[in-house]
């Protein structure tokens, strides 16, 4: 019989403290070597820790939403092997031997981000049907993302058929199922919403880069006609195994290229030791939404890729990002960041900088718009980039100067890759 | 010599549920590699379904044969009995066998999949360590399918050997046996007991339960007991089977009977047929962090197990054990492998007894749906009434096809049926459950005349009224 002490483990690099988002296990359960016990929050993924040993629990490390240092004691367990931690209470002076100075063991060396998994019990009995529709049906259904329970059928005993999910669907999907009755009522309710794990991470660092970063925002338009014509060609000729390019991938290429001219834009600030470290490798941040909220998977070394590597690199990392699987290191480390809106649209947009870096590029929506040209007014495709800069190591003269450099890049593409 | 290699998918087990998983990843552009450690096909192919399905097919025909003997049947006659060679019928199901086998290793490299013959042990949850005849491999996958399937259950106290055997060595006996004991009266023991009555053997069934097949309700099993009594098979229920002598010339089974007492069967061979338990020893399952659910892997309705892009189906994640349960979760997973978006929601996972006669149930038994608190209605239909049944001898083994609908809507819940050949209606039964069908539809689709199939649409017009060849 012994006391094994669990401590967080280092679960990436650099990470000092992490978050207890939930707990599995209280003080009194029994569990068994490897079941999950808890769920600790690093960076930005959600990891599983599981008991390395069987045994009670006799102590947690702290509640459910607090924050543990690593190295702290998660749980303490009771086990009937030996344990590595001295017995909880008041020991005699009989000299007990020191603990030995082994690091915590890990459960598993490299713990895997895993999903959680919900017990389904597989019955070939069916209940009372929730929902009444055909295989085919059922699986379009799951394609599309669409509950069936909120679709309404028209089929005997309410059967839904294909036509009532084209309907469905037709009529603005989700939408439609909201009751009509409800939209005028008076309402009262609140709903608190507690800000734990990645919203309370995403949280604190907005509030740390906007207290502590004066930003300096400067929004200019750039005509990208020829861009979106060499773009559509690269499309229409690219190989079977080239991906699909979006506007994204130029901006990164030609960020490659003007930044060495700016290493002060491609830079972390250390305000503590007033350091500011400028980078020759370009690491760039793509901000990315994903269901559990914003997200920065990082494009490395930006500068070695050409405009089809980074488009699949980023079209990797940004799946990543949203299935969950990116690994710590692919969501840190970037050295700038581009943050893009303009699939939903908008003119202008003020981007927080991705403290401790010095400029964020925003990329505004891409539209058709009259501009004098040559002194006529002539339809081109137009496209604002709004981007913001730490003015503290950044002058505005100088930022002014990085963004007119990009949009020349940009209106002359050929420029970018030569 | 060992080597390391890196693929997409990673299949471990060639039964249904692996051979199907890894044929639609190969046909769907994924680097895939299955490992078996035997020929492909698994418990189905090559100790199941179908040698079993074989063995019960000539034991029929036997039986059959030897009804025309004598006086003859049907106006038809032979002058002698027929006699049994079981060792030639053995192996003309091995050869059912090996075709079948074939196969499913033509399909698999059709489909381009790498099939490595050896034995897969993990080291952790996507780093595989192959034991091959000529060597080791190293496989590191990116994704990792489990399909390892089960094994017969051993009884405590009653260890297999000798003449204690299991469903795999009663489909290759060499002679038939003249006195079978069966342990266990679910369905595995219930076909093979059959199957050997019909050969020849003297059959007698220990039972641990109340009544046979303990699953389906009494009205299902009924004609079954009645076929059984009618050929002299003694089922004794409620019996402990506790450990079987094997010094003597016969193997001797000792058990305890309802009342307690020890009591003694000789026989010439002891089946036992108690059930199968997943494979999870042996091939490394302990180095890989998955939940588990009892015996059972634990997985959601996905087949994703605790860890990330390990993934099970089959036998190894729970009941139903069925081969066509571990092919629809293969051929699922796969899928979402490639990206698509599949989940297992079936309405209903069809079973089948091939007994004599064979059972078939698909969704819920009118008790089932009484304790699920649903009000429903139940329609029946005899094949005594149906003219095909007659014409094929099947109308007088009392089988029916029998309907359970809501009241409220008229849904159909579940279809059961009882009789000669009843397993082939099976896919009309699971279909209208899958495509939430009401009475009425089956009740109004045309059911061809004369088949077996017209009491499926009788039963549906007995639902809610009445049907039309009914006094």
């Amino acid at each position: 019989m012994g006391h094994y002490s669990f401590k967080l483990p280092d679960l990436g690099e650099g990470i000092v403290e992490s978050e207890v988002v939930d707990w599995y296990v209280s003080v009194g359960d029994t569990v068994e070597e490897d079941q999950h016990i808890a769920d600790v929050m690093t960076d930005k993924a959600t990891v599983e820790l599981s008991a390395p040993v069987s045994g009670v629990i006799r102590n947690v490390g702290c509640e459910a939403g607090a924050m543990l240092a690593v190295g702290a004691e998660l749980v303490l367990i009771e086990t009937e092997g030996e344990g590595n931690a001295p017995e909880p209470t008041a020991q005699p002076a009989k000299a007990e031997p020191a603990v030995p100075a082994q690091p915590a063991a890990v459960a598993e060396p490299e713990p895997e981000i895993m999903a959680p998994v919900q017990k389904t019990t597989i019955s070939h009995v069916p209940g009372r049907h929730e929902v009444l529709a055909a295989p085919s049906v059922r699986r379009r259904a799951r394609e599309e993302d669409i509950d069936l329970g909120v679709v309404p059928g028209t089929g005997p005993a309410g059967r839904i058929t294909n036509s009532d999910l084209d309907n469905f669907i037709a009529a603005g999907g989700m939408q439609a199922a909201l009751p009509v009755s409800n939209l005028r009522a008076a309402r009262s309710a609140t709903t608190e919403v507690p800000i734990r794990g990645l919203r309370r991470m995403i949280a604190q660092k907005m509030v740390q880069s906007k207290r502590n970063i004066p930003h300096y925002s400067y929004i200019e338009e750039v005509d990208v006609s020829a861009l979106e014509e060499l773009r559509q060609h690269l499309n229409q000729n690219r190989k079977p195994h080239q991906p699909k390019l979006t506007l994204l991938p130029f901006i990164m290429q030609a960020l490659t290229k003007v930044l060495p001219e700016f290493p002060f834009c491609n830079a972390r600030y250390d305000d503590e030791r007033e350091v500011l470290t400028q980078y020759e490798a370009v690491h760039i941040g793509i901000a990315t939404m994903t269901e559990k909220g914003l997200m920065v998977p990082v494009v490395k070394h930006g500068e070695s890729l050409d405009i089809w590597q980074s488009a699949a690199e980023l079209s990797r990392i940004a799946d990543a990002a949203r299935d969950g699987s990116a690994k710590a290191d692919e969501l840190t480390g970037s050295t700038i960041t581009i943050t893009s809106l303009g699939a939903i649209g908008g003119i202008a947009s003020t981007p927080v900088i991705n403290a401790p870096e010095t400029s964020i590029i925003g990329v505004n929506k891409l539209q058709e718009r009259p501009v004098v040209h040559n002194g006529e007014i002539v339809v081109r495709k137009m496209m604002n980039l709004s981007s913001s800069f730490d003015h503290r190591v950044v002058d505005g003269y100088d930022a002014a100067l990085m963004v007119q450099a990009l949009k020349r890049l940009l209106e002359n593409p050929a420029s970018i890759f030569v | 010599m060992n080597t390391h290699r890196k693929c997409k998918v990673l299949v471990v087990g060639g039964g249904p549920g692996g051979y199907v998983a890894a044929i639609r990843a190969g046909q769907l552009g994924l680097d895939t590699v299955l490992v078996e450690a035997d020929r492909c096909g698994g418990t189905c192919l090559i100790r199941g379904c179908i040698p079993s399905k074989a063995l019960i097919h000539a034991a029929t025909k036997f039986e059959e044969l030897k009804a025309h003997a004598g006086n003859g049947k049907l106006g038809i006659s032979i002058s002698s009995a027929p006699e049994l060679n079981l060792g030639q019928t053995i192996d003309w199901k091995d050869n059912i066998v090996n075709r079948l086998s074939g196969g499913v290793q033509g399909l698999l490299s059709k489909a381009g999949v790498e099939v490595i013959r050896g034995w897969a042990k993990f080291a952790d949850a996507k780093t595989c360590e192959i034991e091959t005849a000529d060597g080791g491999q190293t496989l590191h996958a990116e994704h990792v399918i489990l399909a390892n399937g089960s094994s017969v259950t051993e009884l405590p106290g009653i260890p297999f050997g000798g003449d204690v055997i299991s469903s795999t060595e009663a489909l290759s006996l060499q002679e038939v046996p003249e006195h079978m004991v069966v342990i266990g009266a679910g369905y595995i023991g219930l076909e093979l007991g059959i199957a050997y009555r019909k050969l020849g053997s003297k059959v007698t069934f220990v039972e641990g339960g109340e009544r046979i097949l303990p699953i389906y309700d009494k009205e299902l099993t009924r004609p079954i007991q009645q076929w059984l009594k009618k050929h002299d098979v003694e089922v004794i229920t409620g019996a402990r089977a506790e450990s079987v002598d094997q010094s003597g010339k016969q193997p001797v089974l000792h058990y305890q009977d309802k009342q307690g007492e020890t009591r003694t069967i000789a026989a010439s061979k002891v089946l036992v047929a108690v059930g199968r338990s997943p494979n999870t020893a042996g091939w490394g399952l302990e180095n890989m962090p998955v939940d588990r659910d009892g015996a059972f892997v634990q997985v959601d309705d996905q087949c994703r197990t605790s860890t990330r892009n390990v993934w099970a189906i089959g036998d190894l994640v729970g009941e139903p054990m069925l081969a066509h349960k571990a092919s629809a979760q293969g051929e699922m997973v796969a899928e979402i492998i490639a990206g698509h978006k599949r989940s297992f929601e079936p309405v209903a996972i069809p079973a089948v007894c091939f007994t004599e006669p064979e059972i078939v149930s698909v969704g819920l038994t009118p008790e089932q749906a009484k304790d699920k608190g649903l009000d429903v209605s139940v329609g029946k239909f005899p094949f005594a009434a149906i003219g095909k049944a007659l014409t094929m001898e099947a109308g007088d083994d009392g089988g029916f096809v029998r309907i359970v609908a809501r009241n409220d809507d008229h849904v159909i819940v579940g279809i059961q049926a009882v009789g000669a050949h009843v397993a082939e209606l099976s896919g009309e039964f699971a279909l209208a459950l899958e495509m939430g069908a009401l009475v009425e539809d089956l009740a109004g689709t045309i059911h061809v005349h004369p088949t077996l199939s017209e009491a499926t649409m009788e039963a549906a017009l007995a639902t809610f009224g009445k049907a039309i060849h009914t006094p």
